[in-house]
Order: structure tokens, then C-alpha cells, then sequence
């Protein structure tokens, strides 16, 4: 019987522990997603001049430019997949790697061979425990990323569509990222990054007309410094994006990793109590018990 | 007259923005000057610094590594890598990155 208390009371310690560890990692998070939300906005400004640029070039000239242009076979992808360096953060790099995982079956049913490149330990974790090969990784702040990790990738992503095939290069690029939607809502997202669809701007108003450029030097060679860009800033707002989901899911996790802590506190105090009490009766009913022999005889 | 409305942002946050009375720039051809009224124009900027004259106060120049910038309809939007403002007091503030 006082094996069962101590039983108990052991499991309430380690649970109350536990549960200052889930409370304090939820304020942490708590606290650094208004910082990455903020990022987030910050970042618009550049993302948005630099699609307006991007879109008017694209509606004004006939643009043929090898990034934008359709190659006529597509044999070999590369993916991009951008999951978190560090756990208990929910389902969010289950729910990455997951959707990554349909990608590649619909690009294999396609014929193509892919390429991996990774980021956050948790990706490269994946990939390395199932033997898979990955061409590179990039581990080390997702929760806070750098525009400069954003160039990086930008700039081995084009590099690998620069090259040919046979080279080793790849067709086209795609990323797999979390879209920070609201606090609750990260939905997981695929997004082709190369060849560029760009998008063609819809006026809706006289105002909303782009208006007709003239290019310095050339459309050419605007178009060559503002297409690595936009990629990179593309990259750039999907680690941004990635990183205020991170903090979103694992505040949520967290949360209700406490929220379970308490109730299993609560439930195993009941136990407790019951098995207290119940040591005290049998003791009582032994004591009675030997009361009662004693007087008969 | 008509004032220029600029705006300059780097990768992850906006530098500057403000009315103008002049830009001045240095696109990979040399030096281009941008007033009021100014057709619309879509250049590469080249590394080094550029000048903006604003409605009041001393002149603004900015150090920037590379990027490119827009002109329409009096709107000039400064797209840099990488961006140091330097107020006319000298000192650089909002720091870069």
C-alpha cells in the first residue's frame, strides 16, 4: 500500500517538472512570434517591389529568358523542403516532410528524378535515418532566419538550374514550406519557384496599369539582376513565413502539452488520496480487528 | 511642382521613405538624376552611394551594394540589397540587413 503512495507521488514531481519546462518553452515561443510576424511584415515592402518589377517586365516585353522559359522535357527536379531544426513543435515538420513526401510520389509518377535540398535539422534527420541521399543542408536558425541563408540557397538552387542535365542540373525547383496563415492555421504548401510563372498582372483600373519602362541598360540585363532576386526574395519570405509557423505550432504544442501535464496531476493526486485513504481503513480495520481478539479471549 | 515620392527598401525591412525634390543614382551606365515628372524607368543600380534631396531638410545619402529601382508617375522605389542611410548629420543609422 505505501509502495502505490510513493508510486504516485513520484509520477505528480516528474509531471509538475515537466509542465514548468512546457509553460516556460510556450512563453519563450509565445514572446519571439510576434518578433517573426514582424519580420514577416518587414519584409513585404522588398517582396513587393520587387514582384512589381518582375510582373512588369514580364507584361510588356516578349520575355525569353532562360529562367522564365519552360525547358521541353522535365527530367530531374529539385525540392526545397524547409522544416524546423528543433522538436516539439506539433505535427509542423511532420506535416512539411508529409506534404514533400506527396510531391515527390506525383514527381516520380511524372518520370522525374528528384533532388533534395534541406533545411532544419529535423529534414536532414529524416532523410538521413531513411538513408536517403540530399544534396545539401542548411540547419541552424529556422526560427530566427537571414536574408543571407535566403541568398545562399537562392544561389545553389540557381546554380543546379543553370546546369544541364546531363551535368547533373536540374529542370525545375520547387519549394516545400508551412504558410503562416493565422496563430492557428499553418497550412503545409508547394510552390514551384523555377521556371517562374509569372503572373500576369490584372488591371482593374486605370491606375492599377503598369506603366511602360524604359530599361537601363538593357530589358536583358534587367531581367538577369532582378530574376536571382526575386527568387531569393521568394526563398527569403517562405523561410519568414516557415519561421512564424514554427513558433505558432509550437506555442499550440506546447500549450496543450500543460494543459495535459495539469490534468494528469490532478488525476494521480485523486489516486494518491484514494490510496492514502485507503491505507488509513485497512490500518484502522487491522487495529479494530486486533482490539476485538484480544477482548474475547 | 510635383514632389517624388521615394521609398527605399532593403531585403528585410523598409529604409527610407519620404517626398523628394531630387534622386540621385548610379545605375551601371553612370550617374542618372531623377526629378519630378520623369518617365517611367526601370534600371540596375550599381554598387556606391546614392543622394536624395528631400523636401526639407539636409541631404540624404545612402550606401547601397547593389539592386535596382523603379520610376512611374513620380513614384521612385529603391530596391537594395543592402542598405546604410546616412543622415546630414553623418552619423549611419538604421543599419543594414
Amino acid at each position: 500500500m505505501g509502495a502505490q503512495i510513493r508510486v504516485y507521488r513520484q509520477k505528480i514531481s516528474s509531471t509538475t517538472s515537466m509542465r514548468k519546462i512546457f509553460k516556460a518553452m510556450e512563453l519563450i515561443a509565445t514572446s519571439r512570434i510576434g518578433k517573426a510576424r514582424a519580420r514577416v511584415a518587414a519584409s513585404l515592402p522588398y517582396a513587393n517591389a520587387i514582384t512589381r518589377a518582375v510582373s512588369a517586365v514580364a507584361s510588356q516585353s516578349e520575355i525569353d529568358h532562360p529562367l522564365t522559359t519552360e525547358p521541353e522535357q522535365i527530367r530531374r527536379a529539385a525540392v526545397v523542403i524547409v522544416a524546423s531544426d528543433r522538436g516539439l513543435a506539433g505535427s509542423y515538420s511532420a506535416s512539411v516532410l508529409k506534404q514533400s513526401e506527396q510531391l515527390s510520389e506525383l514527381l516520380a509518377v511524372e518520370g522525374k528524378e528528384v533532388k533534395y535540398f534541406l533545411v532544419g535539422r529535423k529534414a536532414q534527420a529524416y532523410f538521413e535515418f531513411r538513408n536517403r541521399s540530399y544534396e545539401r543542408v542548411w540547419t541552424g536558425g529556422t526560427d530566427a532566419p537571414e536574408f543571407s541563408t535566403a541568398q545562399e540557397i537562392g544561389a545553389v538552387v540557381l546554380e543546379a538550374f543553370g546546369t544541364d542535365f546531363e551535368k547533373g542540373g536540374v529542370d525545375e525547383i520547387h519549394i516545400v514550406s508551412t504558410r503562416f496563415q493565422s496563430m492557428v492555421v499553418q497550412v503545409p504548401q508547394v510552390v514551384r519557384l523555377l521556371p517562374l510563372e509569372v503572373v500576369e498582372e490584372t488591371a482593374t483600373s486605370e491606375a492599377d496599369l503598369l506603366p511602360l519602362y524604359e530599361f537601363e541598360p538593357e530589358t536583358e540585363q534587367v531581367l538577369d539582376a532582378l530574376l536571382p532576386r526575386y527568387i531569393e526574395s521568394r526563398i527569403f519570405a517562405a523561410l519568414l513565413q516557415a519561421a512564424a509557423s514554427e513558433l505558432a505550432a509550437r506555442q499550440r504544442a506546447m500549450k496543450s502539452a500543460g494543459d495535459n501535464a495539469t490534468e494528469l496531476i490532478k488525476k494521480y493526486t485523486r489516486l494518491r488520496n484514494t490510496a492514502r485513504q485507503a491505507e488509513i481503513t485497512q490500518e484502522l480495520s487491522e487495529i479494530v480487528a486486533g482490539a476485538d481478539a484480544l477482548n474475547a479471549s | 511642382m510635383a514632389n517624388l515620392e521615394v521609398e527605399i527598401v532593403a531585403a528585410d525591412h523598409a529604409v527610407w521613405s519620404g517626398a523628394a525634390k531630387m534622386v540621385k543614382a548610379r545605375t551601371s551606365d553612370g550617374e542618372i538624376g531623377i526629378l519630378p515628372g520623369h518617365s517611367p524607368l526601370l534600371a540596375i543600380l550599381a554598387e556606391g552611394e546614392l543622394a536624395i534631396e528631400p523636401l526639407d531638410g539636409a541631404r540624404i545619402a545612402v550606401t547601397v551594394d547593389g539592386g535596382f529601382f523603379s520610376v512611374d508617375s513620380d513614384r521612385v522605389v529603391i530596391v537594395a540589397d543592402n542598405a546604410q542611410l546616412h543622415d546630414g548629420t553623418g552619423a549611419a543609422n538604421a543599419g543594414a540587413r
